[in-house]
Order: structure tokens, then sequence, then C-alpha cells
């Protein structure tokens, strides 16, 4: 333990690197996003139509139709098999994600993201307890179970719900009471439940992480040689069960991240002050050799429960 | 006693937990979504969808909300129902005739635009859209009911003389004056709502209801005697008498006589 240990999270990098380099993919991504909610919101502000649609379907210039294969699948469980323009959009995305990786989309694209990352900032700055804490698979249950109800009832059910593109349509349609539901979010993962949403319930979220399992961007622990145990990556990390196999897994381990749940937001780069993360692909399993001339000692073997 | 001398496996305890916590959560969860997806299907009379619309349970399994229909609708007719403000199911396509109804477009863009075939893409004439039905709701305020000559819903109507005609009868208040009833013909009424956006009134007279509340139906086994009669081109039951009918005048038996029937106006071959 250091006194790095007892200083805010992200300071050591800040110092170490600047501000910029410290939040570089923190940035990128808000641009990201920012992008992906300006390119449809250009049409109805600006008259300048590149996208029409929603994240639940879109055209892009009059040409390229995207659809959300997760709600093509709930309604195809309901009932309605898609004409040939919602399919071809559905595979397209689908085949997008599973190449780059799922959960890109929950933290480049989703416009929930922001409001849950702000939810967790001011988490952490008040340093509140990590409350309820339901088992990751959660949102695996619920998911099965969206689908479930979407065939019971020949709804789409998550549609009723769904925050992601309640938001989205509500910014380029007309909001109605999304407020409400976004501050609900809100206030769920700062007092309730730490990464609450996206982390444990969101099906969508899950969806993507399971299309997007064998994705080829990854983020490699690669130079984890050089850890030197200050936290900082757990602390921001939204799925930091991922980080540990990578992170301190034993020699001749693979340094890849190859958790589905993680979804390659980059922020353990950004805070790590002595650099250990990278993003590469998930072929990438380079190690960097240790700069410390004495070997850092192989973790214990986790005793047998 | 067959555990006897055997612990139980924690491991096997944890999972049982775990399971029945789970699904327990999934069964509480599903519930409360398949409660939505009921109330979601309550789609109030006034809304109407976009032509070529899946009946009402098939098009909450077939629309993805993406709003491609409401882009696409050159005079801002359609809009997607907005959370805890419209009653309809939030983020779906619909309209209000009475606000802005459907000009019904030749090339019905808006079914076209439609990725899932939510809004059904074999529609290819307009003439041919269910959106609803008008129904001449008030007979009390309608002016035409009441013996004026206002036509406006009948000639507004894209359908005119087909949807919309005008049915003379006796103005018995007047006595010697016309109605001109305007008649609703459902096999040709599109439900557009240009009747019902201008009825004259301040709350139309003539509204678009959903089929479903617009109609009764006639049963399977009814047929109409008369149009058996000219199909067959003769009588439908061979031999039957056709007794003298009883029409006042002379010869018969329910006239003239005191406290008997006499009719106000003048039959044809009366009074000779």
């Amino acid at each position: 333990m250091s006194t790095r240990t007892h200083m805010p999270v992200g300071m050591e990098a800040i110092q170490e690197k600047g501000w910029v380099r410290a939040h570089k993919y923190l940035l990128l991504r808000r641009a990201s996003q920012l992008l992906f909610l300006a390119v449809f919101l250009l049409g109805p502000w600006f008259g300048i139509w590149i996208v029409q649609g929603t994240l639940a379907g879109s055209l892009t210039l009059g040409v390229l139709p995207l659809t959300d294969p997760f709600i093509l699948l709930q309604s195809a469980i309901a009932g309605h098999w898609p004409e040939w323009t919602a399919l071809i959009g559905g595979v397209i995305v689908l085949v997008a994600y599973a190449l780059i990786g799922g959960r890109v989309y929950s933290s480049w694209v989703c416009p929930i993201n922001p409001v849950t990352d702000a939810a967790n900032w001011l988490h952490r700055r008040l340093d509140l307890p990590k409350g309820w804490q339901p088992k990751r698979s959660t949102r695996l249950w619920l998911l099965a179970t969206v689908l479930i109800v979407s065939g019971m009832t020949g709804v789409i059910a998550w549609e009723l719900v769904n925050p992601i593109t309640m938001l989205h349509r509500g910014l380029i349609f007309g909001a109605g009471f999304v407020w409400a539901m976004i501050i609900a979010i809100f206030v769920l993962d700062l007092f309730v439940s730490r990464h609450g949403w996206c982390g444990h319930i969101c099906p969508v979220g899950a969806f993507y992480g399971l299309i997007g399992a064998k994705g080829l961007l990854r983020v490699s622990a690669s130079n984890r040689a050089a850890c030197d145990d200050c936290m900082d990556c757990y602390a921001v990390c939204p799925e930091n069960q991922v980080i540990s196999p990578a992170l301190k897994g034993k020699s001749g381990s693979t340094p890849l991240i190859l958790s589905p749940d993680c979804t390659t937001c980059g922020r353990c780069i950004d805070v790590c002050a002595v650099d250990v993360f990278k993003f590469t692909h998930r072929f990438d399993d380079k190690v960097a050799a240790p700069t410390d001339p004495v070997p850092a000692p192989d973790p214990r073997a986790a005793r047998p429960i | 006693m067959p555990f006897e001398g055997k612990p139980l496996s924690p491991q096997r305890r944890r999972f049982l937990q775990d399971a029945a916590r789970a699904s327990g959560g999934c069964v509480v969860a599903g519930s409360l979504l398949a409660w939505l997806a009921r109330d979601a299907r309550a789609l109030p009379a006034e809304a109407l969808r976009p032509p070529g619309a899946l009946p009402e349970e098939a098009f909450l399994s077939a629309c993805i909300r993406c709003g491609l229909c409401v882009r696409d609708c050159p005079y801002d007719t359609l809009k997607l129902a907005e959370l805890g403000v419209d009653a309809v199911a939030t983020g779906t396509p619909y309209f209000t005739a009475r606000d802005v109804p459907c000009e019904m477009c030749d090339d019905i863009p808006c079914a076209a635009a439609c990725p899932t075939g939510a809004l059904d893409p074999a529609l290819d004439n307009i003439d041919d859209a269910k959106m609803g039905v008008a129904v001449l709701v008030d007979q009390e305020n309608c002016l035409n009911f009441l013996g004026l000559r206002c036509d406006v819903c009948y000639r507004v109507c894209p359908v005119i003389d087909e949807a919309i005609t005008l049915e003379t009868a006796h103005n018995e208040r007047s006595g010697h004056h016309a109605l001109f009833i305007p008649t609703v013909h459902a096999d040709h009424c599109t439900g557009c709502g240009m009747c019902e956006k201008s009825c004259v009134l301040p709350e139309a007279a003539i509204k678009v209801l959903p089929a479903r509340l617009a109609r009764g139906s006639s049963a399977d086994h009814y047929r109409k005697g008369w149009e058996e009669k000219e199909a067959k081109g003769g009588p439908l039951v061979e031999g039957i008498i056709d007794l003298p009918d009883r029409l006042p005048g002379p010869g018969t038996d329910n006239l003239a006589a005191p406290g008997g029937f006499a009719p106000t106006y003048d039959l044809p071959g009366v009074g000779q």
C-alpha cells in the first residue's frame, strides 16, 4: 500500500500524463456518443438529412438500412417476420458488432452511457457505498425474460421500457416524460446500486455482449509487469470483474481482457499512470518484458472453496 | 435417510438458492412487462394508425418504433407517441384526424418507408387503406341533418360519392324540403379523416373511429331476400300465393267507415 492508493482516482495519471492524455479515451468516447446523436439530430434540427430514424431502425443517406438486432429478435419471437429492409439492416449491425466487439455499443454509442457515467462519477466523488449488487448474470436472466414475455404477449416487450431508444427517440422526435425515466436511472446508479443499470440490469447490453463475445477489439494488460497496484483501473471500470484475469494472471496467461462484459471503454488505459493497458486486437497476446530486473512473484493460487 | 452421514454440498445449496432467487426476480419483472404489454394494446379511439398498418395486436409485434414513416410523411400527419403524454404505445406512429388528417398520397410514402412491414408493403392503392371508418356520430348537431346544406364532409372526401354520398330524405320539420344526409359507405371509406378535420362544428359531428368501434357485422348465415331473388330471377319459393294487398280504396273493408283509416294524401286511383 502506497500513499498513491489514497490519492483520488486518476490523479496520478493526470500528474504523470497530463489531463488530456489521462482522459483521452473518455473524450473520444464522448465525441463518438455525440457524433452518433448528432447525425440523427442534423435532420430534424437543421434539415441536413444524413440519417433518418432512431437507434431502433434508421436509414443512412437513403440507402443504408440499420436495425437493432435485439428488437428484431423480439419482433420475430412476438410473431412477426420482418421485411427484408429490416432484416438486412439487422444483419449489418449484428455482423459489425460481432466483429468489433458487442459492448462497444454500450460505451461508444449508447446515449444512456453518459447518464450512468455521470452518476458513477458523482457516486465516486461522494464516496457512497456500492449498495444493491445483484449478480452480473441478472441481465442475462432479464434478457431471457424479455424474450419470453415478447413471445407470450406478442409485443416487442423491452421497447415498452427501453431507456436507450426512449431517450434517443425522445431527443429526435419529442421526449414526453422520458426525462423522468433518465432521472430514475441516474438515481439508481448514484444511490441504490453502483453500476446498477448498465452493469447488472440492462438486457440490451447483455445482448450485445453475447453477440460480440468474440469481437476483435480488445484491451490488453500487456504491460502488466509495470502494475503498481494503485487500483485506479478497478475504481473506474464499470465491469471491473473483467480486469483481474488479464492483469493478475499468472505468467504465461493471456494479458487480453477477453470477458464479453468488457465494454472496451478504455477508461483503464486513461487512468493508469504506468500505461499497463492498451487497445489491441484479440490475437495480440504479447506481454511486455518487465522493466523491473526482479520479476514480480507469481500470485498465490486461490484457496479452494 | 439417504442424506445421513453425507454432508450437503454448499455449492449445491447455493446454486439452488441463486436459481430460486433469479427465477423469482424474472417472474416479477416479466409480469410487470407483460402488464405493460397489455396496457400498450389499448389504442385510444381517436388515435389512427398510418395506412397499411397491421391490426393492432400484430402491429405491436412488428413496429420497431424507428419513426421512418413519420419522416417520410410529407404533411406532418404522423407523429410518434410520447411517453406519458399520448395514450398510444410509446414511440409508435399515429395521427389524430381532427388535427392533421391523412392526405392519402398516391405513392403511400409512409408504408414504403417502413422497414419491418408493420405498415403492409402489399398496400399499393391508397383507396384500399383501412385506417378507420367515418361515422356521423352526432345527428342532432350535424347541419345537414338539420336541413341545411353544409355538405362540407361530403365535398372534402377524397373518395367523394363512393365513401360519402348525400342521401335525400323528407324534411319533416319544414314539410316541404329535403334533407341531404351524409351517408358513409364503409367499403369505400379509407378512414383518412378529411371529413372529421373539415366538419365546421366546434366538435366534429362526423368522426373517424377504428373499425372495431365503427362497425357491426352481419351473421354468416344471413341472406338478403331481395338480393337472392334478383340473383335467381324469380321467387325463391315456388307456388307461393300472392295475396291482395290491403290498400285503402273502394272495395276494401278498412275505409270510409266512421273512425276508419283516412289518409291525408291521395293514393293513385283513390277517390275517383
